[in-house]
């Protein structure tokens, strides 16, 4: 039996301790937004916050979170308006999407280390998302905006 | 001849036998004042009894945790004030004498894996408040596994032997020349917070070698680096990075405490007052030789380290971008503790590969290092080949470098990550 709290709510489940976070998020606890691309941590799509920072949950057991803050796509804003969400609605960022949710988490990062990112900054921690419709311009373009947005007004979400 | 022979095993025997002392009965808990208690807990947690002492899902102290030794397993014994399988019937004067003697109640010879080497520098009053701390613990009861030494090294008599040639009983020697928080510190440090236990490599009689004190040392498959001028980190630990370490679990120029050191910290030091950490970052400080670090000095360092290795480290480099690069890229001059900086990581400078292999198969867990930092391991997704071309890299891109002191690469990194995981199997 594993306690966390996904979205700002307490959850359990009774996967066992080495069952991948991702799937008791998507099959167990219904929140489908999260994606399976490779299963070994090497292509992003998902990727969720663990006490407010990225990590793959293809590959967390879900024992090694216990305690810990959970938030996914669906979790990142109340009304799923984050600045990063309203630039990507606003570029168009996704063309398929299947990515998509996994870019915008790890985007959310970036931004928390880097409020005011530079291209080397974003193609460096943006660099373990892979699209393969190639919106990476899109993303690029989306990033800087919620940056500045970000900046602009005063810090209110996560 | 015969009798020359009997001569010698009767006057060791006559050295070697050390009388018991008489058992009480469990002192009252109120017969300890709460001051000698709290600071008796904090002790207890610079010697961090606790790791050594206690295993998962036991009450605290109650024993049982393996020892590897090059001599076998010893397991620790259990030390609540449980009168028959603890210490309950033990006075303070039979602590005292284990502490620092390596002598049982019963007048047994204790093994050296118990660091009463250490112990023996302990202040009275201080061996006061560990004992009040120990004796107003729960008393546990606890079956403790037989230790597997061999022979001739599970004979405890023997162990006089040990003590005549590399145990010296005496106080802790304070150095006039430094201050009064270096000494502080040295005290804490040398003695019950026993260091070197780790820190220092041991000779094939298992005793720290005193040529070689603080080179650094593999203990338990982990790497414990030097605290010497040996360090073979870019960056000299300075005072303040050591405070924020021992404080925190961090530091932005070195990287996470891990493995047993995470303990240390989090577990151990975690009651401490800051003066007393102050005062071993003060001690470990000098004896690394620091002095300060500039921002240009960590530019500089981060900077040697930007050359493109490419060629045959490509395989390392892909493998690096898609795994790792989203957490651990800093910008120049800007290394942050939650994105741990790899130029500057102590797991990738040290000489051995064993920290940095053990780290990216298991991770680092949310109770290791920083509350807020977590990596998950990669021990299910990346192969033997995979983690050593990474650590291949890395090292060519930070380390081998003509600018490096240390500039070898490490060797048969694969065959060790075999062996890692295979040691993480057997012990789970």
């Amino acid at each position: 039996m594993t306690s966390f709290s996904l979205n700002g709510k307490a959850v359990e489940t009774k996967s066992a301790a080495d069952t991948p976070l991702l799937w008791v998020i998507r099959d167990e606890l219904g929140f489908t937004g999260t994606k399976f691309g490779c299963g070994i941590g090497m292509c992003g799509a998902c990727t969720v916050h663990l006490d407010g920072r990225a990590i793959r949950s293809c590959i967390t057991p879900v024992a090694s979170i216990a305690g810990g803050l959970v938030t996914t796509i669906e979790g990142l804003d109340a009304d799923g308006a984050h600045p990063l969400q309203r630039a990507w609605i606003q570029s168009q960022v996704p063309q398929c999407g299947y990515c998509q949710s996994g870019q915008i988490m790890q985007a959310a990062t970036l931004l928390q280390d880097f409020p005011d990112p530079s291209d080397e900054e974003i193609t460096a921690v943006m660099t373990g998302n892979l699209c393969r419709c190639m919106t990476y311009v899109r993303i690029r373009k989306a990033i800087k905006m919620a940056a500045r947005d970000m900046r602009s007004t005063e810090p209110k979400h996560e | 001849m015969i009798g020359v022979g009997l001569l010698a095993v009767f006057g060791f025997s006559a050295c070697a036998w050390r009388p018991a002392i008489d058992p009480i009965s469990l002192p009252a808990a109120g017969s300890f004042s709460d001051g000698l208690v709290q600071r008796g807990r904090e002790l207890a947690g610079v010697g961090n009894c606790m790791t050594c002492h206690s295993i998962e899902g036991a009450p605290a102290y109650a024993g049982g945790y393996p020892m590897q030794t090059g001599f076998g397993i010893v397991y620790s014994t259990n030390i609540t004030p449980d009168r028959n399988s603890g210490i309950g019937q033990w006075s303070e004067e039979a602590f005292a004498r284990a502490m620092r003697e390596g002598v049982r109640r019963d007048g047994k010879h204790l093994f050296p894996v118990f660091p009463y080497t250490h112990f023996r520098l302990l202040t009275d009053s201080d061996m006061k408040a560990l004992y009040a701390y120990f004796m107003t613990r729960e008393p546990a009861t606890a079956d403790i596994p037989d230790n597997t030494l061999s022979f001739p090294f599970k004979v405890r008599a023997l162990q006089a032997g040990w003590k005549l040639l590399f145990f010296e009983n005496h106080d802790f020697q304070s150095t006039t020349a430094k201050s009064e928080l270096w000494n502080h510190g040295a005290y804490l440090s040398e003695g019950l917070g026993h260091c070197g236990a780790c820190h220092t490599p041991r000779n094939a009689l298992g005793a720290e070698r005193d040529d070689a004190a603080y080179h650094g040392a593999i203990v338990n498959s982990w790497y414990a680096p030097a605290l010497n001028s040996n360090n073979a980190a870019p960056l000299v630990w300075t005072e303040n990075e050591l405070f924020v370490y021992l404080r925190y679990g961090v530091s932005d120029l070195h990287g996470v405490a891990a493995g047993s050191m995470s303990d240390v910290v989090h577990r151990g030091l975690v009651d401490l007052s800051g003066d007393d950490i102050r005062a071993i970052a003060v001690y470990f400080a000098d004896l690394g030789g620091a002095g300060e670090i500039s921002n240009a000095d960590v530019v500089t360092a981060m900077k040697v380290t930007q050359a493109d290795p490419g060629g045959a480290h490509v395989a390392g480099a892909e493998l690096y971008e898609s795994a790792c690069a989203s957490c651990h890229f800093n910008t120049l001059g800007s290394p942050s503790a939650l994105r741990p900086e790899l130029s500057l990581n102590s797991a990738l400078y040290a000489p051995e590969p064993d920290n940095f292999l053990r780290l990216v198969l298991q991770g680092v867990s949310r109770k290791d290092g920083h509350p807020a930092l977590f990596m998950h391991g990669y021990a299910s997704s990346l192969s033997d080949a995979n983690i050593a071309e990474i650590a291949q890299y890395l090292r060519a891109r930070h380390v081998v470098h003509p600018d490096r002191a240390d500039n070898n690469n490490w060797q048969n990194i694969e065959e060790r990550v075999g062996q890692i995981r295979h040691e993480m199997e057997v012990s789970e």
